[in-house]
């Protein structure tokens, strides 16, 4: 059991989400960069469905009531296991009793830590990520909060290499579905100039600043659904790109999809980053 | 051939005329089980079909799209659930005016239609839900709201919609419900799911 002395300022319980409810209005949530969390997870020996900590601009301290192992990916923090070091990617063994105190990242928005055997807790439809545009939020990460620690590993914990955030962060994108909403202009327009992540980003999408998307053909586009990735463009022509709590449904026409090997670095884009987007 | 538009690599969008027809592609694909397919949401004139790139393809689902079977022709016909309704919206007055008719005629109106949830989305238990009084199309509002609070009955072109919390939105609000919507203590824990026929009073 882990007991959360302080969650930072926002930490959520994430897995690979919750697939096939979007009838019922009920996104598909999830760690927003799978790819750090299924790092830690790979680096902390646990099966790809395993849960992990999502931890947004560090600032976490937990008590480990039972002798574990961990692992942390994604931003790189500075983070103590007692009085060790924890390095990004290594498995660590952390003693009961000790505190884990992980600081604020130098750069990027959000570290995994996974803890050998996965976090445990209740699944809400068959999950335990915390979806926050839905209200779901199964296994809640506050202070005085306890974490279960579940016995479901898979292999060895090992090291591996992580991929350093790079300095500009550039993401491919896919024109459409609804470029044909937008002038000729606007897709290269889009690829243009860097775009700055606003304030009021979060697991829902981030809201950008930069040049106007305008649209040619006026008119409303009837709801339809979205995607991970999808920028969609709201009449001001400012995008929104949408992660992993997106709306299932949304009625602003979407311009292009980032690719999904871009999304993982979207995730890490902390407010007043630029972003920059190719084809 | 059915048009298919490109939604990033996992994803397309089929286009129909309008909503029927994009309700019975989705009855049609939900039958079929093509390969590779991962998850079917359907909304007003669109089915966004979710795939594995690793087992199919954009051009693989446009050619299966084109033979799929007919649906069964079974009328899915859900339960009636009957929402309790003051029609008391902030929005009451102004629906009037749009539409030539007194607020007591747009709440008669309204509440005279027998409705079906078409489709879900939005946010979770948002049912889209169909079958209302040709009279009440009106369009959203120029700026939506930050805030509608949780068990708002709104209309939207063509469409009616409870909130099932308090979320931002752009429909006009015609009256408010106790009914709770989203509870997932229950199962399933919409109380509108597609299918499901709905009166209000």
């Amino acid at each position: 059991m882990i007991e959360v002395l302080a969650p930072g300022p926002l930490a959520t319980v994430q897995d690979l989400g919750r697939a096939g409810y979007a009838q019922l209005g009920v996104g598909r949530s999830g760690a927003a960069d799978r790819r750090s969390h299924a790092l830690a997870n790979r680096i902390a020996g646990n099966r790809p469905t395993a849960a992990t900590v999502e931890l947004t601009l560090g600032g976490f301290t937990a008590r480990f009531a039972a002798d574990a192992v961990l692992a942390l990916a994604g931003a790189p923090v500075p983070a103590t296991a007692g009085d060790r070091v924890v390095p990004l990617h290594e498995p660590v063994r952390i003693r009961a009793g000790e505190v884990l105190r992980i600081r604020s990242p130098r750069d990027g928005l959000r570290t995994y830590l996974a803890v050998r055997g996965g976090i445990g807790g209740p699944k809400v439809l068959g999950s335990r990520s915390a979806d926050l545009l839905a209200g779901i939020v199964p296994v809640p990460v506050r202070r005085g909060s306890v974490l279960a620690v579940d016995t479901e590993a898979a292999a060895d914990p090992r090291a591996e290499q992580g991929e350093a955030l790079p300095a500009e962060l550039v993401l491919r994108i896919l024109p459409g579905p609804r470029d044909g909403w937008f002038g000729p202009g606007a897709v290269p327009g889009l690829c243009a100039d860097p775009y700055e992540v606003g304030r009021d980003s979060n697991r829902v999408g981030l809201r950008l600043s930069g040049r106007r998307l305008d649209r040619a053909r006026p008119g409303e586009l009837p709801p339809e659904g979205m995607v991970p990735g999808a920028l969609q463009v709201p009449p001001d022509g400012q995008p929104v790109l949408f992660l992993a709590d997106h709306p299932v449904t949304g009625g602003y026409p979407v311009i292009a999809v980032v690719a999904e090997d871009s999304l993982a670095l979207a995730a890490q884009a902390r407010p007043g980053r630029a972003i920059r987007f190719m084809l | 051939m059915t048009a298919l538009l490109r939604c990033g690599e996992r994803a397309v969008l089929a286009e129909t005329a309008g909503l029927a027809e994009a309700m019975d592609l989705h009855a049609r694909l939900a039958a079929a089980r093509l390969p590779g397919v991962e998850e079917l949401v359907p909304a007003a004139r669109t089915v966004l079909i979710r795939f594995d790139p690793s087992r199919t393809s954009p051009d693989v689902l446009a050619a299966a799209l084109d033979t799929l079977p007919a649906a069964s022709g079974r009328e899915v016909s859900g339960d009636l659930v009957e929402i309790p309704v003051t029609y008391d919206g902030a929005d009451l007055a102004e629906v009037a005016e749009l539409t030539g008719l007194t607020p007591a005629e747009v709440a008669a109106r309204h509440a005279a239609a027998e409705y079906t949830v078409a489709f879900c989305g939005f946010s979770p238990g948002f049912g889209y839900l169909t079958g209302g009084d040709p009279a009440l199309d009106v369009p959203r509002l120029a700026t939506p709201r930050t805030k509608v609070p949780a068990g708002s009955v709104a209309i939207a072109e063509a469409f009616t919609g409870v909130y099932p919390r308090e979320l931002p939105g752009g429909w006009r609000i015609l009256g408010t419900t106790t009914a709770v919507l989203w509870d997932l203590d229950r199962d399933p824990p919409g109380l509108l799911v597609p299918g499901t026929r709905v009166r209000f009073g």
